[in-house]
């Protein structure tokens, strides 16, 4: 019977971390609301160019890629059945609706996730964050707050990127190399993506910022003392937001396509 | 020259003057480890108090304590005949700003310069404008030793050297009470008596009421106005430097002359 007890343990030590999260989480949006204060915006812009403007090359080169194998990968098949022109409205939809936001995402929870939990946990071992505190200082306002604006505003200006040269890439093999004519790959790419579409990819962004922000800070505030402490934060750090970003991801694309269904029951037309 | 000085000299007991701060039968433990077992201490207003004590002891959590980086598991703490455990960090906040904190690794922040380690607490404060804020950084890196190093990143430094900055950030606002943690471990024994010399130089000239962790006899001697060791989550023994000195205790003999017990050696020769 011990093991009922261990389960029951683990449950009770996987709930108070949740709840533990999330009164982190809810501090971090407190001060986002009641005004982060000068400090925290100063440091908002360094961190913004350290996670955003310095992802851009990565975050390009997977979109690239990724756009390029969708259509190595789609072409047969719709070359199969003759609708080979129609290669971009599949291309585009994949790339702005999923690939696009989804590798951006995970890209940046390895990118940037891993370094804010690196660093703020060193700030806890170091006695830093204690420093913050006996100096009157709120270390969620000051570490947290610009770490999880500068995710928030940079994740979806960077899934724009992602998206952009995903869609590129995807044009590169299938107008380039598979002889899909230039026209019909832009003209069924744009019958084939709406307003929503396009929304759906950036408000998806926009949350998975959050997700990865809002973990990597609570891992490093949270995080065990010593070089292995750091170390394993950062693991469960990645792990947990790459998760946490494909939950969320297929929460919402159920919820979403069934939000769509309510309100545009007439499906657009690829014809 | 301080008023206090001359109204109550040094040499009267520390029980005759009021108590800054108060712990009252004060219990810490961490997981299965008891730190502070049922610790009651009275630290005398402009006077300064050094905790003796064997490593690992709990000095350094005694001393965050005082300002609320760790919250007692049962007793109460006062400060200024306020009780203080139970206040939210918000409410600390007031207090936090007139406590100067030595940690004993330091706890410089790594992401900022010297120069701006120091002005840290003088701009929490507020109320002064950029020049005058420089103008104190340098005064206090120069009481220290360590002027010309305002530009300089905390990397860049020693052990003794991270630690003089500290104390001049610890001393930066001008506080009313300095929690000194080993403030002579890691400097050559020169530089230790400036150390010295300034912890005496804050009381007399601005009624600093000092706190001191040492394992620094001479320092201890030297700055203490009352001495008190702690062992086994206790004070067990507390008096005027000369007391101590003086006192039949054989452990507290055996500490300050620093000799090895019969356990620990017989623990070596058996090696
Ligand atoms: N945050 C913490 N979590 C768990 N244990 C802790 C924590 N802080 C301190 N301890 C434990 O409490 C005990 C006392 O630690 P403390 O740092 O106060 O010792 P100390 O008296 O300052 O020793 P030293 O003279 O070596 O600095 C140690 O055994 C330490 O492992
Ligand atoms: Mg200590």
């Amino acid at each position: 019977m011990e093991w009922i007890a261990v389960i029951g343990g683990k449950t009770r030590q996987f709930i108070q971390a949740v709840g533990d999260f999330a009164c982190f989480a809810s501090t971090a949006f407190g001060w986002i609301i009641r005004g982060p204060g000068s400090r925290a915006m100063r440091e908002l812009l360094r961190q913004m160019f350290d996670m955003g403007t310095m992802s851009i090359p990565v975050v390009m080169i997977t979109g690239a890629f990724i756009g390029a194998v969708l259509a190595i990968e789609a072409y047969p098949q719709f070359a199969a059945i003759g609708i080979a022109s129609r290669l971009g409205s599949v291309i585009v939809v994949s790339v702005v609706k999923q690939t696009g936001p989804i590798l951006t995402a995970v890209m940046l929870a390895g990118r940037v996730g891993g370094a804010m939990t690196a660093e703020l946990g060193t700030m806890k071992v170091t006695e830093q964050i204690d420093a913050l505190r006996a100096m009157a200082c709120d270390p969620v306002r000051t570490l947290v707050v610009p770490r999880l604006l500068a995710c928030i505003i940079m994740t979806p200006v960077l899934t724009v990127y992602s998206d952009a040269l995903g869609i590129w890439g995807g044009w590169l093999i299938a107008v380039g190399v598979d002889g899909v004519r230039n026209y019909s790959f832009w003209h069924y790419a744009a019958a084939g993506t709406d307003m929503f579409t396009v929304n759906v990819g950036l408000i998806k962004s926009l949350i998975f910022g959050i997700v990865i922000a809002s973990i990597a800070c609570y891992k490093g505030f949270t995080c065990g003392n010593g070089a292995r402490g750091v170390g394993r934060a950062c693991t469960e750090s990645f792990v947990a937001s790459f998760i946490l970003i494909l939950l969320t991801n297929f929460i919402m694309a159920v919820m979403l396509n069934n939000f769509y269904n309510w309100f545009w029951p007439n499906q657009p037309s690829l014809l | 020259m301080g008023a206090a000085t001359a109204d109550n000299p040094t040499t009267t007991k520390p029980e005759t003057t009021n108590p800054i701060i108060r712990f009252e039968n004060v219990h810490k433990r961490f997981g299965p480890l008891v730190v502070l077992d049922g610790m009651t201490l009275d630290i005398p207003q402009d006077r300064t108090t050094v905790i003796l004590g064997p490593s690992g002891v709990g000095k350094s959590v005694l001393l965050k304590h005082i300002v609320g980086l760790l919250r007692p598991d049962s007793g109460k703490i006062f400060y200024r005949g306020k009780q203080v455990d139970n206040l939210s960090e918000r409410e600390m906040e007031p207090i936090r700003k007139r406590i100067g904190f030595l940690f004993q690794l330091g706890a410089l922040f790594d992401s900022m310069r010297v120069g701006d380690n120091v002005a840290f607490p003088i701009r929490q404060q507020g109320g002064k404008n950029p020049a005058e804020i420089q103008e104190i950084v340098h005064e206090k890196l120069a009481v220290v030793g360590m002027d010309g190093t305002e530009k300089k990143w905390p990397a860049d430094l020693s052990g003794g050297q991270k630690k003089r900055v500290a104390l001049a950030r610890a001393i930066a606002m001008n506080p009313d009470v300095v929690l000194y943690d080993e403030p002579t471990t890691g400097l050559d024994p020169i530089r230790s008596d400036v150390i010295n010399e300034l912890i005496l130089k804050l009381k007399e000239e601005l009624n600093v009421t000092g706190v001191v962790v040492t394992h620094d006899m001479t320092s201890a001697f030297k700055v203490a106005d009352q001495v008190v060791m702690l062992f086994n989550g206790k004070i067990v023994s507390r008096g005027t430097a000369e007391e101590i000195r003086n006192c039949a205790d054989p452990n507290v003999q055996r500490f300050i002359q620093g000799r090895a017990s019969e356990e620990d050696l017989r623990a070596l020769h058996r090696m």
